[in-house]
């Protein structure tokens, strides 16, 4: 059975729907109100207030810290300045995708992982012959994201010993929440504004209860998992065991993503230090990927034309779906797009999609099964940037 | 005319019925003969105090192959396996260990002892899928002659050697760590907390007579391990009505097929005629005739009870006299007025529908096994608990259990004295054993049954009481089971047949001794 976050006490009595999920063995609000829209918008147009505890988190401290986290990461931690955070995928010796997370280097020899899976027999392992300690800080830290274009308003007035307007896109500070000692990073998984905190779990609740207080003005609302799948759609960021397996839960070749397959060659600094998967990784590299990660846009008129051929108007889930829909050219199966959404603020059918490298072009038009009145047809879907959504706001720097 | 068969099957164990299933689907006349009044040989349930139903002997199943449930429409016959998910191993301090259905509680549980190992738990469950997929092929296959250059030999092992070369370097080499190691070192290369190692380790040593680091038993943990993919998932589980139902299922189909079955029937001699199976003869005397015998009892009485080891290679009968039948395991079934409560999780909640390890740690199971070595039951034993009630009530009267202790190691030869004499002995080791982990045990005894391998080979025949009819030793598996030469199904004799336990894969209730000798006596034909 799921189990409590430090924050479910304030959860719990705001939760109207009672829709839970189990996130890494935490229960989760899926939604809090009966129409989960308000949360999405509350994030889009004002800010949101989300439970992400269920992380996991790792702390990585001693003299080699520096030398251990740029054999377990892709990026090159030579360039990670202190208060500096970096999101990065990490790989087995095959440059096979284990998980994705933030790093945080909190001083020059300590950092903070976040990741997905439980990973700290695989940190500890990796630092072989080094001089440094791996925790697993996962229940001791409490994780809280404050989400939307008012975000940071709500934060500084919380927070009066930093200026936030000089806190930069992936970058964090120390701070005290009245006496509550925090990390707060400018990070998230909304591809908007917004800020994550980092609180020892003892003082979790008396932070959600200053924050929805300071919030009440600007429109903070707690956000559950529906919206925010919502949003990271939009925003482009992938989702593990939805998007792509990792290799440790993969059953076959065909299930295992290099960073490359995933759209975060971006990622995958060869120049630098050695890490795990690298020699691989090279190779692929020279070789070109043979699968690309894409957005996709389904043109609405395709939908009107298959729902209106039975009578219907274009019906399409109101929540994100993860249910992996097959994408064809002609009559070769090309890809999957594994997770699609009617973006309410973008207005668009718009999917996270795996695709055949030679169909990834920008513009290429692929189709994509959609079903209607359970009959299988195929819609187009065009390849597209991403994101879908990337407001101004989310990285600027006011006042910097 | 009338006891003339195309096939006589000897013995009513799970695989005899299956056998018979099988050729009867195919069109043969079958018959099949059963010493006891009841069928399924280790497979039974039986109400061995009245209103207190016991699988007697074979408790949990996890490996019947789905081709056979399929094949012989035992869901139809009756067959419903109920879920056996979670393990939880009590520890003399109090605390406990408990591995269940929901993976982030049985994470959370691991990581109260080492955070690393609650994650090695999954990818250790991950690598044991890989190598189960790896092994269940050459479950599927009739074992081929290593050293026969027929074609057919020759292709069949071109075909394994190509299998091997498919499964991938990495996980050939823990196929090999896992032929060659102790399940304790196996499992100390993934776990640093020694009760779980001690607990995944004892699936290496069920019904074997070897200790958690005697090299060779990791091999059987993933025997053990083989249930876990395949299609049925959820694979360790517990047949309504308890083990028997299997095989009265297995039975039912057989019948509708048209098989004859007889119990209390007891063969007393293969007949035949030339080198060639001519029938068999009962105690009675009462004869019976067919071209085709299949001999479901294990090596020792198909070749030299049944046969007439004058009529066989003397080679051969030296391999049966040397094929370890050598039993280990004793089996105490408790009838109780009420549920006793577990000291180190009291109530009656879900960890008491699963299984109850008694393996505190791999000494005590070591050390259990090292007055084995000595000929002395343990003292202090493993002991793998269920209460089939608490999984299907109707095992016992409402509000009372009866409760399920696989005890290990109870050998089958004593220094001093025998089993006869020291069975209550035994029996009452094994209850103040428990009693330091339910308390209240002895008081809600209401009535005991203490089975010791004496008493397995006595009942239903198992020679030296072993639960697999022959250790599932590396020496004794794929193609030297249960001889070199004779691994496929048939014998030296032209006609007589064997399909059980002991020939390929081998025990548990897995039923493809049965259903794959079917396979080699169709494929060979009537004559």
């Amino acid at each position: 059975m799921p189990i409590p976050t430090a924050f479910h006490s304030r959860a719990a009595a705001l939760c109207q729907t009672q829709e839970w999920r189990d996130w890494s063995g935490y229960l989760s609000a899926i939604s809090y109100q009966p129409s989960h829209e308000f949360e999405y918008y509350a994030v889009r147009n004002a800010a949101g207030l989300i439970d992400v505890s269920p992380l996991y988190k790792y702390e990585i401290s001693g003299p080699d810290a520096s030398r251990l986290v740029d054999r377990i990461i892709t990026r090159d931690v030579s360039q990670c300045a202190v208060g500096q955070v970096l999101y990065t995928p990490w790989c087995d010796e095959n440059g096979k995708v284990i998980d994705d997370g933030t790093v945080t280097r909190l001083e020059a020899q300590r950092f903070r992982i976040t990741a997905a899976d439980p990973s700290l027999r695989w940190f500890q392992d990796s630092g072989f012959g080094l001089d440094t300690e791996v925790r697993d800080v996962s229940r001791e830290l409490a994780a809280l994201a404050i989400q939307g274009p008012s975000s940071r308003a709500v934060l500084q007035a919380c927070l009066k010993e930093i200026d936030l307007d000089r806190l930069p896109y992936y970058h964090a500070a120390e701070a005290k929440l009245g006496e509550i000692p925090l990390t707060v990073t400018r990070t998230g998984y909304t591809g908007d504004l917004g800020y994550e905190l980092w609180i020892a779990a003892e003082h979790a609740e008396m932070v959600w209860d200053r924050l929805m207080e300071a919030g009440a003005g600007y429109g903070l609302q707690p956000v559950g998992l529906a919206a925010l799948d919502m949003l990271r759609v939009e925003a482009g960021l992938l989702l593990i065991d939805v998007d792509y397996s990792s290799v440790r839960s993969a059953h076959i070749e065909s299930q295992t993503s290099s960073p490359y397959e995933l759209g975060l060659g971006w990622a995958v600094d060869l120049e630098g230090a050695d890490f795990v998967g690298k020699r691989a990784l090279l190779g692929e590299k020279e070789r070109g990927a043979p699968r690309s990660f894409v957005g996709l846009r389904v043109p609405w008129a395709d939908l009107e034309r298959l729902f209106g051929a039975m009578d219907l108007p274009p019906q399409v889930a109101g929540r994100a779906s993860r249910s992996a829909l097959p994408l064809y050219v002609g009559r070769r199966h090309v890809g999957q797009a594994t997770s699609m959404l009617f973006s309410p603020i973008l207005k668009e059918y718009i999917a996270l999609a795996t695709v055949d490298s030679r169909y990834a072009r920008r513009g290429q038009t692929l189709e994509i099964e959609i079903t209607v009145e359970y009959k299988r047809q195929r819609a187009n879907a065009t390849v597209s940037k991403l994101p879908f959504y990337n407001p101004p706001w989310k990285k600027a720097v006011v006042g910097g | 005319m009338a006891n003339n068969y195309d096939a006589i099957i000897v013995g009513g164990g799970h695989n005899g019925l299956v056998n018979a299933a099988y050729l009867a689907r195919a069109g043969w006349k079958v018959l099949v003969l059963e010493q006891r009044h009841v069928l399924g040989g280790a497979a039974v349930t039986e109400e061995v105090f009245p209103g207190f139903k016991f699988s007697v002997f074979s408790y949990v199943v996890s490996l019947l192959r789905p081709e056979i449930i399929r094949d012989l429409k035992l869901v139809k016959h009756g067959l419903t396996i109920l879920p056996l998910e979670s393990t939880i191993t009590p520890l003399p301090d109090g605390d406990y260990i408990y591995r269940g259905a929901d993976p982030h509680e049985t994470f959370r549980n691991l990581s109260r002892f080492s955070t690393r190992d609650a994650e090695a738990y999954r990818e250790y469950g991950h690598a044991m899928y890989h190598m189960a997929k790896a092994v269940k092929y050459i479950l599927g296959i009739r074992p081929p002659d290593p050293t026969s250059l027929h074609p057919r030999e020759l292709l069949q092992l071109l075909k394994l050697g190509r299998h091997f070369l498919s499964i991938g370097e990495e996980h050939l080499y823990t196929l090999v760590k896992l032929m060659t190691m102790s399940s304790a070192d196996f499992l100390e290369e993934w776990f640093e907390t020694d009760p779980l190692v001690a607990t995944l380790s004892a699936s290496g040593i069920i019904g074997t007579f070897l200790g958690p680091r005697s090299p060779g038993s990791a091999y059987v943990l993933l025997h053990h391990y083989m249930g876990e993919i395949d299609g049925v998932f959820r694979a360790w589980g517990f047949a309504r009505g308890g083990t028997g139902a299997i095989s009265e299922s297995i039975a039912n189909s057989a019948r509708a097929f048209g098989a004859e079955i007889r119990t209390e029937a007891r063969v007393a001699k293969l007949l035949t005629n030339n080198g060639r199976a001519t029938g068999i003869v009962l105690e009675n005397g009462d004869e019976y005739r067919a071209d085709v015998v299949v001999s479901s009892l294990d090596p020792k009485l198909t070749f030299l009870k049944l046969a007439d080891p004058d009529e066989l290679p003397r080679e051969l009968v030296e391999d049966i006299l040397g094929f370890d039948t050598y039993g280990s395991s004793g089996k105490v079934n408790l009838a109780l007025d009420s549920l006793p409560e577990l000291a180190a999780l009291p109530g009656g909640g879900a960890h008491m529908r699963g299984a109850i390890s008694i393996s505190p740690s791999v000494d005590y199971i070591e050390r259990a096994y090292d007055q084995a070595k000595y000929g002395q039951f343990s003292e202090k034993p493993y002991i793998d608990i269920i209460f089939p009630s608490m999984i299907d009530p109707s095992m016992a009267p409402p509000g009372q259990h009866v409760m399920s202790c696989f005890v290990q190691y109870a050998p089958y030869q004593l220094a001093t004295g025998d089993w006869d004499g020291q069975r209550e002995a035994f029996g009452d080791a094994v209850v103040n054993t428990l009693a330091e982990y339910f308390p209240s045990i002895k008081e809600r005894i209401l009535h005991r049954q203490v089975l010791s391998p004496w008493d397995i080979e006595r009942s239903i025949g198992l020679s030296g009481g072993n639960i697999f009819q022959g250790e599932l030793s590396l020496s004794q598996l794929f193609f030297l089971r249960p001889a070199p030469g004779w691994t496929q199904y048939r014998t030296p004799i032209e006609g007589y047949y064997q399909c059980g336990s002991a020939v390929h894969p081998g025990g548990g209730i897995t039923g493809a001794p049965g259903r794959l000798a079917a396979l080699q006596i169709l494929k060979d034909g009537k004559r």
